[in-house]
């Protein structure tokens, strides 16, 4: 495995948490990877021991897109979202909302990518429609017992080294 | 971890002003006195007493029980509950970005591949290997 530079989360505005993180690949390829399902079913999964059996998308500006996540117990969760803004490979803008729970509203999520070297910067930035629905998404989080085991990510990069 | 009561929106409120920064970075030292407070800025003692007030509705700082002095403290827990959610956030995208890395690897190989019997097919054939 490549060795990656460390994920940097920050919240800038009180209704705002962006994520960046670089990945030694060239940006198409990232690009790929978060728009084909083939590929986005293999990493975005969350808690451990949850799977993504259903993920469309309708990569246009207007489509939409759906994920669901399932757990070993049966218990499922889903997402989705219309595409607001789509340039390949730079910037993707689209709004989320989780169809189970209140998670804080429909979010806005916007992606960029940029590279430099062969290597691209990913940085996400999730807006939330105000304050108060950041901070229900947060308490939310807080609650969901998301804490299960995390040191399985541990044995994930040790079997993959 | 057990939440405090204190409203995580009234934490990140609390939190969103420099000044009110100011002070808890000057509390994480030890306890101070409203006048020990407001001797760093430019401010008058109404004005911070007023930042103090939204601290202390937050949770984030207490009163000491001098009488007289009434020194202010750091209150811990709920900027632990306000980071702790930013850690478990970073975790599930860590674990993520680490899967998004085993599948950028599996593509470039791929795409070496390609690449590589592309390559094949155009270079000119080299002598025909001994058998060993």
């Amino acid at each position: 495995m490549t060795p990656t530079a460390a994920m940097k989360i920050a919240t800038p505005t009180d209704r705002e948490v962006v994520m960046t993180r670089v990945f030694d690949a060239p940006r198409g390829m990232v690009f790929d990877a978060l728009t084909k399902p083939e590929l986005l079913k293999q990493w975005l999964l969350g808690p451990p021991g949850w799977t993504m059996p259903v993920c469309e998308i309708d990569l246009r500006v207007g489509g939409k897109y759906r994920y669901v996540w399932q757990n070993a117990e049966g218990r499922s969760m889903g997402m989705g979202g219309t595409f607001q803004e789509i340039t390949r490979p730079s910037r993707i803008v689209a709004t989320e909302v989780y169809e189970e729970y209140w998670t804080g509203g429909e979010t806005l999520v916007t992606t960029e990518l940029v590279e430099t070297r062969s290597k691209t910067t990913l940085s996400t930035t999730v807006r939330y429609a105000s304050r108060e629905a950041r901070d229900a998404a947060i308490k939310m989080g807080a609650t969901k017992g998301l804490e299960a085991s995390y040191n399985r990510l541990d044995q994930l990069l040790a079997t993959q080294n | 971890m057990k939440p405090s009561g204190y409203s995580l929106n009234a934490t990140f409120a609390a939190l969103a002003d420099p000044t009110r920064r100011a002070i808890l970075v000057r509390l994480a030292n030890g306890a101070a006195t409203v006048t020990e407070l407001a001797a760093p800025f430019d401010m008058t003692q109404p004005a911070i007493s007023k930042h103090l007030k939204v601290l202390e509705r937050a949770g984030l700082i207490s009163r000491g029980r001098e009488a007289q002095r009434r020194p202010r403290k750091l209150e811990p827990r709920p900027l632990a509950e306000a980071t702790d959610w930013i850690e478990r956030y970073r975790r599930i995208w860590e674990a993520n970005f680490a899967r998004l890395d085993a599948v950028l690897q599996e593509l470039k190989s791929k795409e070496k591949k390609t690449v590589d019997a592309l390559l094949e097919d155009v270079k000119p054939k080299p002598k025909q290997r001994r058998s060993k």
